[in-house]
């Protein structure tokens, strides 16, 4: 037998090939085992990049949901909070081309907004509290409600219910704490550069 | 010789930086002016970085110079005290010195003129104090770095307890052009400078060196620290640690991280912060507040201040009273409105302009710039990057701006973040070198600003993200224990059941035994007394029967009630379909559709609501009448119930029972009926002879039973019968008397 190996060469690599294919198959076999990765990555990935308002504009009950259905191959283009930012970023992900967002589900929203109980009309019937994804609204029953302002995502939700439309929805004004410069506007092009500064000459005679 | 050692303080030089015309002649021609004080005085609660203060003044308070007016709220926050007497007149949003232009919350004071102080509160030897005392009284004096950025700087004297600081910089570089406040202040207290970086070193723990930094374009301020430190190091030993290094101008050595490496040739790795190596930064000017404020109790309620340009009259350097509002300060320098160009606070290079004369001096405020339109022209437009490279050869940072521009106008934050744009220290040498005049630095502040806002929206999201994964979960649980209440409800109602039928069944067996007797009783008590049926009622209380009952009773009790309460729901169903109605007229597609349904239901339920009520009203006047007879009907069922089953096995008797009780009711009803119509001595006639069959059945069981016992077979009920028997017979007799009595009557 092990003349039979020395002498013909062929069955050496033969075995040892196999001996290392056998190894290397147990390590793969164990790590695939051990290592196993429980749940669908990439909609963790996908979720990661959606805005979690929750608002349910895409017609799931939340960004995971839709998260899912996106990795199941759905339009990434239905998240109007989100905007194409998202989109891009969701595509760019996915390795696929950008579309433009789904206006069927929604509008992009210029302003961050935020919804606000008038107290005063407040009936106390927790539709809104039932309807929040968030847990942002605090009250209970017969109890004036209100929202807590850093936890609301701006979804809308708790308007529709609302039986008394005592929530409006405002827009997040900005202070100074979250104030940063904005980008110098888009350079001139060459033909209107010299207009410009001749009219800035103009306006600094003036 | 002293002065010689300090003169070799050895200095690196750090790469970049640019030579910006100083222009710091004009405002050192003349000394320093004294404060005047103005009519009326805005303090912004938020002088500093960090949390702004919280106002503990009201409107109309009287006020004292030196008199906290505003409270630190949280660590990274210092008070805010009143920089002269007079009259609190209004706490509300005024207009801010910040390059955002926006307002803020401020306090304002109308002055009296007298600028009366409170005590100020003096210590003779700082050394007999903690440091954690000393860094206490820094605090509460309301002191953050005067250099411009405005760190509180309490928090910088406390580093991390492990690590051990072991060089203390005192900055008074001045780097900027224009300004000219810490070289004045450097040459009139130069001795509170001093005695500010020793008691800062003291605080600290002692270092191995103090090392006051200063340009050599400075030349009489360095005279003039050099024979201070000279005079006060021959009093004490408590100086032999400080040193004066001087070094060549360059733009921009003062900050912190490039005069570290100038003094010490270290670098302050990308994120970190100089206190890992060791080394603490402080301006000048803080230290000399720091002493101040130790030594004679002395809050922050004044600064020096840089008043230049070529739209006044007087350049000078300037005391003045934080608070003081821009336009007092222009208006003592003889400012003139047509050669102005605009307003700058802060140096040509890092401040910015201001969009009204009317916002105050802050802790912060070093040089206002009024300068004219041929000193600071508009800078022209920018056009396009030639890609010369002068901007990285500029940077003090070492970092490549032309790249961060290009990142930037395309917005690619991941490879701004690569190339270090938070390294950038936002000095303006690329802007000031760059040929094509691009607003570099600004584009760097506008990615800056974008990238800490998204950094914050995705921090945000994860906090949503993760309330709503919470509340998923809540709910499935509330779900769950709700379907499992349900499970368990359902349970122990067929238990009950069970329960009750067992019972039942048992009831039937000693009711078997006792219920001659009470056929004894509800004998005369059908014939009209009812309390004795009453009482049989009591008796067999846990019966499905006597509960049918009492509820019928309750009805009769209250048909009010009962009415009111159908009417109601009718009512209610009524508006949930009128609600309906209207949303379905409102709704589109899919949801129109479910609410169609949802109309239909509630529409069906109106209906019946309906029905109910009319079937209500229509039965209560017939029910008082029914429920006397079912009344009676029932005690009969029941005694004929339990007489016509007294030996029926316990197993079998929940459905048979139900079958011979119907039996057993028509039966019930018919004797009952004919009851009625008889007379009494006929009824008890009747029952006699009832009863005389019964005794005869009786008898014959009981002789059964005996013959059984005697073959061996054991009958549990024998005693049970012949107790029946027994009583059965005396009732027997009792009944014959009774018609005896009659008769003879």
């Amino acid at each position: 037998m092990f003349e039979l190996i020395i002498n013909n060469p062929i069955f050496t690599a033969l075995i040892a090939l196999g001996g290392l294919a056998l190894i290397f198959g147990a390590i793969l076999g164990f790590a695939a085992v051990k290592f196993k990765v429980e749940g669908d990555p990439i909609v963790e990935q996908i979720d990661a990049l959606l805005p979690q308002t929750q608002c349910g504009q895409c017609g799931h009950p939340g960004c995971k949901p839709y998260a899912e259905g996106i990795a199941n191959g759905e339009p990434i283009n239905k998240c109007p909070p989100g905007g194409q930012s998202t989109i891009n970023n969701i595509a760019s992900l996915l390795d696929i081309e950008a579309p433009n967002l789904d206006e069927e589900h929604g509008e992009e929203k210029e302003l961050k907004t935020v919804a606000y109980i008038r107290e005063d009309e407040c009936i106390g019937c927790t539709k809104c509290i039932q309807a929040c994804p968030v847990d942002a609204i605090l009250g209970a029953a017969k109890q004036m409600h209100t929202v807590i302002v850093d936890e609301c995502t701006g979804c809308d939700l708790c308007v529709e219910p609302c039986p008394v439309d005592c929530i409006d929805m405002l827009p997040v004004e900005q202070t100074i704490r979250d104030w940063h410069w904005q980008k110098p506007k888009a350079d001139l092009i060459a033909t209107d550069r010299h207009v410009t500064l001749e009219q800035m000459h103009e306006e600094n005679a003036a | 010789m002293i002065t010689n050692l300090i003169q070799t303080s050895k200095t690196w030089e750090t790469p970049g930086g640019v030579h910006p015309p100083e222009n710091k002649s004009q405002s050192m021609q003349l000394p320093l002016a004294d404060w005047t004080i103005p009519d009326e005085l805005v303090f912004p609660v938020s002088q500093h970085l960090g949390a702004p203060a919280e106002p503990i003044v009201n409107v109309g308070d009287k006020v004292l110079a030196g008199q906290k007016i505003a409270e630190a709220m949280g660590a990274m926050s210092v008070p805010v005290h009143a920089s002269t007497s007079g009259i609190i007149t209004a706490i509300e949003d005024r207009l801010l010195p910040h390059s955002s232009g926006m307002t803020g919350l401020c306090i304002v004071l109308k002055s009296d003129g007298e600028h009366k102080t409170i005590h100020y509160q003096t210590c003779g030897n700082y050394r007999l104090q903690t440091p954690k005392e000393l860094i206490n009284k820094i605090r509460d004096a309301g002191i953050a770095g005067m250099g411009g950025a405005g760190f509180p700087t309490a928090i910088k004297l406390s580093p991390n307890s492990s690590t051990i600081i072991d060089t203390l910089i005192i900055n008074g570089t001045e780097c900027e052009p224009y300004i000219t406040a810490d070289d004045r202040i450097m040459q009139d207290f130069a001795e509170d400078i001093i005695q500010g970086s020793a008691l800062l070193g003291f605080i600290l723990g002692t270092p191995k060196r103090i090392i006051i930094g200063i340009e050599d374009n400075k030349p009489d301020a360095i005279k003039s620290l050099r024979t201070e430190l000279a005079t006060l190091t021959s009093t004490s030993s408590d100086f032999t640690n400080i040193e004066i290094a001087t070094f060549p101008t360059k733009y921009p050595s003062g900050g912190e991280k490039q005069l570290i490496q100038i003094i010490t040739g270290k670098e302050v790795a990308s994120g970190t912060i100089p206190s890992s190596l060791g080394i603490v930064v402080q301006n000048v000017g803080t230290a000399m507040t720091a002493y101040r404020a130790v030594c004679f109790g002395e809050p922050l309620t004044w600064r020096v201040t840089t008043v230049v340009g070529e739209a006044l009259e007087t350049q000078r350097n300037h005391k003045v009273l934080l608070g003081t509002p821009v336009e007092h300060l222009l208006q003592e320098s003889g400012f003139n409105q047509k050669y102005s160009s605009r307003l700058i606070m802060g140096g040509p290079m890092m401040g910015f302009a201001l969009p009204d004369a009317n916002v105050s001096v802050v802790k912060t405020t070093n040089c206002i710039i009024a300068p004219s339109k041929s000193e600071m022209p508009a800078p022209p437009p920018a056009q396009a990057c030639i890609r010369c490279g002068l901007c990285a050869e500029a940077c003090p940072a070492s970092l490549l701006p032309q790249q961060l521009y290009w990142y930037a106008r395309s917005e690619d934050h991941e490879k701004l973040q690569n190339h270090n744009l938070f390294d950038c220290i936002e000095c303006g040498a690329c802007s000031y070198v760059c040929p094509s005049t691009i607003p570099l630095v600004q584009y760097y502040r506008a990615a800056k600003g974008t990238i800490r806002e998204k950094e914050l929206e995705k921090t945000r999201s994860d906090h949503s993200r993760q309330r709503f994964e919470f509340r998923k979960e809540r709910m499935e649980q509330a779900e769950k224990e709700k379907e499992a209440k349900r499970v368990a409800r359902k349970q122990a109602a067929e238990q009950a059941k069970k329960l009750a039928a067992e019972k039942k069944a048992s009831a039937l067996l000693s009711m078997g035994s006792d219920s001659i007797e009470s056929v004894k009783k509800a004998g005369p008590a059908i014939g009209g007394n009812s309390i004795e049926s009453g009482a049989i009622e009591s008796t067999i209380e846990s019966d499905p029967v006597a509960a049918a009952m009492a509820r019928v009773q309750a009805k009769q009790q209250d048909p009010a009630a009962q009415e009111a309460k159908l009417k109601r729901s009718v009512d209610s169903t009524q508006s949930r379909v009128e609600k309906l109605l209207q949303r379905v007229n409102e709704a589109e597609g899919d949801q129109k559709e479910r609410l169609r349904s949802q109309l239909k239901q509630a529409e069906l339920r109106l209906q019946d609501a309906q029905k109910k009520l009319a079937d209500f009203a229509s039965s209560i006047e017939t029910e008082s009448a029914k429920t006397v007879s079912i009344e009676t009907h029932t005690t009969v069922t029941e005694t004929t119930e339990t007489e016509s089953k007294p030996k029926k096995p316990l197993k079998a008797a929940p459905p048979k029972v139900i079958d011979a009780a119907a039996a057993a009711i028509e039966r019930a009803k018919e004797k009952s009926e004919a009851l009625a119509k008889m007379s009494p001595e006929e009824k008890l006639k009747s029952q006699l002879s009832g009863l005389q069959t019964r005794v005869e059945k009786a008898r014959d069981k009981v002789k059964q039973a005996e013959v059984d016992a005697l073959a061996g077979k054991v009958n549990e009920h024998i005693d049970a019968l012949r107790l029946g028997l027994e009583k059965m017979e005396a009732k027997l007799v009792t009944t014959q008397q009774a018609i005896n009595e009659l008769e003879s009557n």
